[in-house]
């Protein structure tokens, strides 16, 4: 294994880049974005530089390693301090660099008017640096630091304007939703302890084998439980669509890009657990696909331009869960469809953070309408993730969204037919939604609030959609000519070389599936959004309302935990107050009333004292008798 | 008087009979002492308890002690106890409401509890040797075999307890003693008061008694130079009761020609 | 009869003496308690004396007499002072110290 000393640069710069942010206060507030934009660039350097580095290796000695130092030795666990760059993780570094970066050029500009700029890129990097020792972590524990890392920085990030209420109430809501997915891991990791007697990847890559099949299928079901906190799958996905409280940019890396595909990374990472293991496979593929169909159906029916990007994030994210669920070829795809879908979301996201820069920090789509004219570079770009996302060839979606519903197809027997005809399904309601918001924002009557005069947005914003769009246009022809990135990853997720299964039917035949109900999709909200009321009506189906109100999971979430949970923490204050406060208030009072009863003693009068003193001596007789008998 | 030799513990029949009458006597007397409205009756009872008592110290050999008992107990103490009742107040009668309550039951209950205890503690001694009787002590005479007792073995404490009777008495003066004497007018006070007064008819002092007197009757008042009479010749009582009668007939036929 | 029925008697006495110090009001009269239970005590003693022989006990019933009378002199003493500031002999006028 070669070693590297260049790892932990990729963490440490970032990190004390925002230590430094925090800590000069106002001092830095003239400088702050440049040293911050420049220090997530310098990382991309580090980054790229390691890749190709690796590209000149042979195959198996690509991945790199830096022990930093021996952080627990307690008993039997052994666990290091030590960065882990291989093939799988070197794809996240390259995407969380560079779409970080591109980002934080964006923000200086997006966030030129805010007075606190500084604070907003001490906590991106800060992200960057949690993100970046999740993915470099060698053990399921350095990985836990990073994803507890992002999940800080997240809620710091949503909650960047705290003084509204209701963006703070998201951030709480995000953090206690991902705190569920946490014990998943941490659950994981102890099963992991207990089993194996080692927490690092290699270690239990090693045992997997040997271990029973319910500690396996315990330790994916855990795993799949943090992965669906962290990605917004379905149970616990109640809260990405509030996340949209956060800035513009933040959206786009964090919750399109990077962070909530820590859990396909997490799933990927332990591909020797869920290979182990039927059983997690299924309750993987049973989560993705019941997400992506969630989340498209949520998307159809949301005003909010943020909120349907979020629903389309929760909903694409749902077909790389569902991809690696299908075996070791199926971990490819989703990590195919994750780096294209991180080029054309981010770059959706933003063009939508231009589009509401250029309306006055608007959000309803009602209110847009006919933006082209006026913002071309928006629209050009948002145009081309648009395609890209629906899967239209030779654009990135394509590629990915295609294979994925391929492989799940040939999954074999009535499972592959469920798995792919819900990918098609999905397909088509994505088709729907993202024809729907395009239609709304760019096309159509002017429906603009009086007193808005949308332009473009200036150039340090535009750039970065540009470049993004490049990636939405080449990124999956690149990756997956001639199977570049199946065959780049194949030592780390499937080093036993599993070939396809006998394919259902010719990828042909798939892709014309695929396109003809993404163009029946797409024709039918064309025709339904023709024209568009500015504000949303109210006798809609019942499949609307219900979409509306995100399938109703937010109201289950709250009678079934919130609403207990708020009763035990009362019952639980009024049990202090009443019997532990009320306890130790009792025996001062209890003191109280009885000094107050025995002051009445001292009633000034002699004969009273007297009568005291004679009955203690007669006590004392008594028991100088007693005692002496 | 009595020690003959007896049965372990026992005394004679005179003395018996003796103590069944004044032993009853005294407790009915005590118990008085308690009940009694005013207090001069208690001091009585209590008198005559330690009369009880000196009689039988008597008739336990203890000649001396009887004695001094009715003098200095019965004589100097409860006259003492009387002439204190007197300056306090010897017609103040207490009343019997108790006021603290509980204090009358809980002081029965507490009385009770030792006069049981103390007697059961009594019953259970036992008197492990005859009674010796002073017979053999008393050789000399009991007042002799009591002061070589005291001037031998206990003359400390003898003398300890005269510099407590010296104590004693000293503190009882001290006490006694009024804080603020009062101011003895001298002659020269009382002259120069006399002078600074309202008015000075009274400076040279008021004249002897009887010099302005008509009659040598009680009733008759005397008569100023001027002829009216002096009011401070009469008894007020005489006055109030409009028992005085008029000094016209006793005035001198010279005081006419003092008007003129 | 049993000489014991003098040290009866003497309890008796001292009880009697003792309860009426609590239940009595003028502090005359609780004085005059107090020599009761004095004198009962004395009466013990020299009943003890003669069972005894020796004249131990009439010694301490002298010295008890005599700072009885000691007592009674500064105690009636102290009544009269107390007297002439308060015009009042009874001891529960005097409950300055109640709480």
């Amino acid at each position: 294994m070669r070693t590297s000393s260049l790892l932990v640069y990729l963490i440490a710069l970032p990190l004390f880049s925002s230590a430094f942010l925090l800590l000069l206060g106002r001092i830095a507030d003239k400088w702050g974005h440049i040293l911050a934009t420049l220090i997530t660039a310098s990382t991309f350097v580090i980054g790229a530089y390691e890749f190709m580095k690796m590209q000149g290796q042979a195959g198996e000695s690509r991945a790199v390693t830096q022990k930093l130092f021996e952080w627990i030795s307690v008993g039997s666990l052994k666990v290091n301090a030590s960065l882990l760059l291989d093939q799988l993780s070197i794809c996240f570094v390259l995407l969380i660099t560079g779409v970080g970066t591109l980002i934080h050029i964006y923000s200086i500009a997006y966030m030129s008017h805010d007075k606190d700029r500084r604070r907003f890129f001490a906590f991106l990097n800060l992200f960057i640096a949690a993100m970046l020792l999740l993915v470099l972590g060698d053990s399921y524990l350095n990985l836990y630091i990073g994803w507890e890392g992002v999940g800080l920085a997240s809620y710091l990030l949503i909650g960047f304007w705290n003084h509204n209420p209701t963006y703070a109430v998201a951030s709480k809501k995000a953090f206690v939703a991902n705190r569920v997915g946490d014990v998943g891991l941490s659950l994981a990791i102890m099963i992991c302890f207990a089993q194996f007697g080692t927490v690092s990847f290699e270690g239990v890559k090693a045992g997997a084998h040997g271990a029973s099949s319910a500690a396996i299928a315990g330790i994916g079901a855990m795993l799949l439980l943090a992965a669906c906190g962290k990605s917004a799958q379905f149970p616990l996905q109640s809260w990405l669509g509030d996340a949209m409280a956060g800035p513009t940019p933040v959206s786009a890396l964090i919750h399109a890009a990077t962070m909530v595909t820590a859990g396909v990374y997490l799933i990927s990472r332990s591909n020797f657990i869920f290979d182990a293991s039927s059983t997690a496979r299924l309750l993987v593929v049973i989560v993705g696909a019941i997400t992506l169909l969630f989340g498209a159906i949520i998307g159809t029916a949301k005003d909010d331009i943020k909120k349907a990007l979020a629903a389309s994030t929760m909903s694409q994210i749902g077909y790389m869960i569902l991809a690696t669920g299908l075996g070791p070829v199926g971990y490819a795809f989703a990590i195919l469809h994750l780096l294209t879908h991180g080029f054309f979301k981010a770059g959706m996201f933003l063009g939508a953070g231009s589009v509401m820069h250029g309306m006055d920090d608007e959000v309803n789509m009602r209110k847009y309408g006919g933006l082209a004219k006026l913002m071309p570079i928006t629209a050009v770009t948002f145009g081309l993730g648009y395609l890209a996302i629906l899967g239209v060839p030779p654009f990135a979606g394509f590629y990915s969204k295609d294979k994925i519903i391929e492989v799940a197809f040939n999954a074999g027997g009535l499972k592959g037919i469920l798995l792919g005809g819900a990918a098609l399904l999905g397909a088509a309601i994505t088709a729907f939604y993202m024809t729907r918001v395009m239609v709304m924002t760019f096309i159509g009557a002017r429906r603009w609030k009086a007193g808005s005069h949308p332009h473009e947005s200036p150039i340090l914003m535009t750039l970065p959609m540009i470049l993004l769009a490049f990636g939405s246009v080449a990124s999956g022809f690149l990756l997956s000519n001639g199977s570049a990135l199946v065959h780049w990853l194949e030592p780390v997720v499937n080093s036993q070389n599993v070939e396809e299964g006998k394919p259902l039917m010719p990828a042909l035949v798939v892709s014309l599936l695929a396109l003809g109900v993404v163009v029946i999709g797409a024709a039918f909200a064309i025709i339904k959004y023709r024209t568009v009321s500015d504000v949303a009506p109210e006798n809609v189906s019942e499949f609307t309302k219900a979409a509306r109100k995100d399938l109703y999971q937010d109201i289950l979430n709250d009678r079934l935990l919130v609403a207990p949970g708020t009763l035990l923490t009362a019952g639980l204050v009024r049990a202090d107050d009443r019997v532990i406060d009320g306890g130790v208030r009792f025996v001062g009072s209890f003191l109280g009333a009885t000094s107050d009863a025995l002051r009445k003693v001292q009633n000034g009068f002699v004969r009273s004292y007297a009568l005291l003193m004679l009955a203690g001596l007669v006590i004392t007789v008594i028991a100088v008798w007693v005692i002496g008998a | 008087m009595f020690n003959q030799s007896l049965a372990l513990g026992q005394t004679a029949t005179p003395e018996a009979v003796q103590f069944w009458i004044l032993a009853p006597i005294a407790v009915i007397a005590a118990l008085g002492m308690l009940f009694m409205k005013k207090a001069v009756h208690s001091a009585l009872l209590l008198a005559s308890v330690m009369v009880i008592l000196a009689i039988f110290y008597i008739a336990q050999d203890a000649l001396f002690l009887g004695i001094v008992q009715i003098v200095v107990y019965t004589g100097a103490v409860m006259m003492l106890f009387l002439f204190i009742l007197m300056l306090v107040g010897v017609d103040a009668s207490e009343s019997l409401v108790e006021n603290i309550k509980g204090q009358r039951g809980a002081s029965i209950l507490a009385g009770l509890g030792l006069g049981g205890l103390l007697l059961s503690l009594v019953a259970r001694a036992s008197v492990n040797q005859p009674a010796a009787g002073l017979k053999l002590v008393n050789q000399t005479g009991n007042v002799q075999s009591l002061a070589g007792q005291l001037f031998t073995q206990y003359v400390w404490a003898f003398e300890v307890v005269s510099a407590l009777l010296i104590t004693a008495a000293l503190g009882a003066m001290v006490l006694a003693h009024s804080t603020k004497p009062a101011v003895r007018n001298k002659q020269r006070d009382l002259s120069i008061a006399r002078f600074r007064g309202k008015s000075l008819a009274d400076a040279a002092g008021l004249p002897g008694s009887g010099v302005f007197a008509r009659h040598n009757a009680v009733d008759v008042p005397a008569l100023l130079p001027d002829g009216t009479p002096a009011p401070t010749s009469i008894s007020a009582t005489l006055k109030a009761r409009g028992d005085v009668i008029s000094p016209a007939p006793f005035a001198l036929e010279h005081s006419e020609e003092v008007e003129e | 009869m049993d000489i014991s029925n003098y040290l009866y008697l003497s309890v008796i006495l001292f009880t009697i003496g003792a309860t009426g110090v609590l239940v009595r009001r003028n502090a005359i009269v609780i004085f005059m308690c107090i020599e009761l239970m004095l004198n009962a005590a004395n009466l013990a003693l020299v009943t003890f004396s003669r069972v005894a022989g020796n004249l131990e006990g009439q010694v301490a019933s002298f010295f008890t007499m005599v700072v009885a009378a000691c007592e009674v002199v500064v105690g009636l003493a102290i009544i009269v002072t107390i007297y002439r500031s308060r015009r009042s002999a009874s001891v529960d006028d005097a409950s300055l110290l109640k709480s």
